[in-house]
């Protein structure tokens, strides 16, 4: 797994990235590459960056009033922040799932057909196959076959995490950021989660936030520690929870940490 | 971090301490005060509705059970009188409201449609202006946009009626007619609009809540999935609102039903019972604010007035509750969970 870690072309990559929040700087200077078809894990301890990482890859963070930028993301060479790249554009290659499911107050059907439709698909067909196959990727699929028009949120957790997973893989995404999808889950669900990234990854570029170590090292590829706004060390995965570089990485992935 | 793991069992030892089995007793006493309370509160509420009901419809009551009396057969409230036309010998039948004449004529039908005119004109005119500027204000404007025009449509409605009444007698009649060229300057539009601008405020605060309370969450994903501003604005964040969107018509719709000055003063107070929004009317509000201090007591005419009374509570009652089961079945829709 480690061997073919290397071997896929850069999907996303950060250059010199920094975050401002006001006057607060939240990343500093951040250079990562992600691989395509690959896992790759961001972890570290609490408010150290990641999740306003994973927003910069899609530039939710642009909706931030007071948010400030420096450094570049490019996503396949391209610099995202290129006066000529559409946002909407950028978003549905992008897609992201978040840390606590938000599926919309509207029908399991409804919210999956929600971003295809947004980008022009109307022909009920097309949206019915959309729907089936997404929401068999997501391994929800036989579970609300039956009850497509029943409000989303009628589902249980887990179920409505995958729904959003669903529904963010509904535009067909080229990546895939995932912000600690199962921390609100039980651990079937979880295990059910970490099954479907397994799947995923041979069409999408995955990031991952997790707070859960063992969870990082069952999913990912490659992982990067965040410390503070920085990137302390990132490796192959088998290689930061075995025989990590840095003192710090190690304490905190053996839970000494703090 | 270490030291505080180290400090913890003894504030936890605190904690047990303190919640002692009196102290939870106390607790519990404060707690089920408390309730006792709030039921006392939420009772007296709903017996001060119904004691004005009681109150109010007893005085109107008694027109239903009484008997003609000899020799003045024709001033005598029948349900026929009420709700029929009156006949003529020399002219086509007319609903006539003409409660001080030789031959009273209590026909409630002029002031009914009187009140719904100017209801439906202010709800058209302030329902889409109301809801729109929430929206606009919620989710489009930039903040200090907001932050200026929510309060100053908030301030509107501490605007009192009497002032309002009089800028539509005054100023919007006199506009309304140079626009549209009408007869008569007072008409069931000058007070629709009227009673219009004192409900926006009321629909605009309760559609601003309600949009400002549909999660952020629900926004971001959205964003998220490449939608623009609009595709959230009007597929997301508003059929979330719906229900609070709902709740402020409904609000507004009772209001303006029961609002009184405004259409005293510019609907021109006729009682008639035709289409055109452009003739004058009569509300029942305005016939009961113009009338009850004129009236024998305990008439026919002081009894009709009532009746008015009722009729109004009536209207308002239904209107909220109609209200109030819209807004849960588009809750139950939202939320699944029925
Ligand atoms: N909208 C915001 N405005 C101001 N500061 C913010 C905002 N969002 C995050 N921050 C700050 O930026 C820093 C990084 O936050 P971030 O959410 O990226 O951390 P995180 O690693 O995802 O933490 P967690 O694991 O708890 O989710 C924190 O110090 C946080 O307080
Ligand atoms: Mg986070």
């Amino acid at each position: 797994m480690d061997a073919g870690a290397e071997a896929t072309p850069v999907k996303v990559s950060a250059r010199d990235l920094d975050v401002f929040y006001g006057a607060t700087q939240a990343l500093h200077g951040i250079t990562l590459d992600a691989r395509a078809n690959r896992v790759t894990a961001l972890i570290g301890p609490s408010g150290c960056g990641k999740s306003t990482f994973l927003r910069s890859i899609n530039r939710m963070n642009d909706l931030i009033a007071g948010m400030r930028r420096q450094g570049t993301i490019l996503l396949d060479g391209r610099d995202i922040h290129d006066p000529d790249v559409d946002v909407v554009d950028l978003r549905r290659r992008v897609g992201m799932v978040f840390q606590r499911s938000n599926p919309f107050p509207k029908s399991i059907y409804e919210n999956v057909a929600y971003g295809p439709r947004i980008h022009g698909v109307s022909d009920r067909t097309t949206l019915d196959e959309i729907v089936r196959t997404t929401l068999e990727q997501a391994a929800l699929w036989d579970e609300v076959k039956d009850r497509l028009g029943a409000s989303a949120l009628s589902l249980s957790g887990g179920q409505q995490q995958r729904l959003c997973i669903a529904r963010a893989l509904a535009v067909e995404p080229e990546v895939l950021l995932m912000d600690e999808p199962a921390s609100a889950l039980d651990p079937l669900a979880t295990a059910r989660i970490e099954e479907l990234i397994h799947e995923l990854k041979e069409r999408y570029t995955i990031l991952i936030v997790t707070h859960n170590m063992q969870q990082a090292a069952r999913v990912s590829d490659t992982t990067a520690y965040f410390y503070m706004g920085r990137l302390v060390e990132m490796g192959p995965t088998a290689q930061i929870f075995t025989n990590p570089s840095k003192q710090e990485t190690e304490d905190y992935i053996t839970g000494r940490f703090g | 971090m270490n030291e505080s793991t180290a400090a913890r069992p003894r504030a936890l030892d605190a904690v047990a301490a303190a919640s002692s089995e009196s102290r939870r007793r106390a607790a519990r006493r404060a707690e089920s005060l408390f309730g006792a309370v709030v039921r006392t509160a939420a009772f007296a509420a709903i017996l001060v509705i119904v004691l004005i009901f009681v109150f109010v419809g007893r005085e109107a009551l008694p027109l239903l059970w009484q008997d003609a009396t000899p020799g003045h057969e024709s001033e005598t409230v029948t349900w026929s009188s009420l709700a029929g036309p009156t006949t003529y010998p020399d002219r086509p039948p007319r609903h006539v409201w003409q409660p001080v004449s030789t031959v009273p004529k209590y026909n409630l039908a002029p002031l009914v449609v009187g009140t719904l005119k100017t209801t439906l004109v202010a709800i058209l005119f302030a329902g889409p202006l109301a809801v729109l500027a929430a929206i606009l204000t919620s989710e489009f404007a930039p903040r200090w946009v907001s932050q200026v025009v929510k309060p100053t449509i908030e301030l509107l409605a501490g605007i009192p009626s009497v002032v309002l009444g009089f800028f539509a007698l005054m100023v919007l009649a006199t506009w309304l007619q140079q626009i549209l060229g009408v007869r008569y300057r007072l008409n069931a539009l000058t007070a629709g609009i009227g009673l219009g601008i004192a409900v926006i405020p009321i629909i605009y605060t309760v559609a601003e809540d309600a949009l400002a309370a549909v999660p952020r969450s629900y926004r971001e994903a959205s964003y998220a999935l490449g939608a623009s501003r609009w595709e959230t604005a009007v597929r997301i964040v508003v059929p979330a609102a719906l229900p609070g969107i709902f709740a402020g018509l409904a609000l507004g719709f009772g209001r303006a039903v029961g609002e009184t000055m405004i259409v005293l003063m510019a609907s021109g107070n006729a009682a008639l019972t035709t289409w055109p929004l452009t003739d004058s009317v009569r509300t029942l509000s305005a016939t009961i604010a113009a009338e009850l201090g004129e009236v024998v007591f305990g008439g026919p005419h002081y009894r009709v007035l009532f009746l008015l009374g009722v009729l109004l509570f009536l209207f308002t009652f239904a209107v909220n509750l109609a209200g109030e089961l819209t807004v849960r079945r588009l809750r139950e829709r939202l939320g699944g969970r029925a």
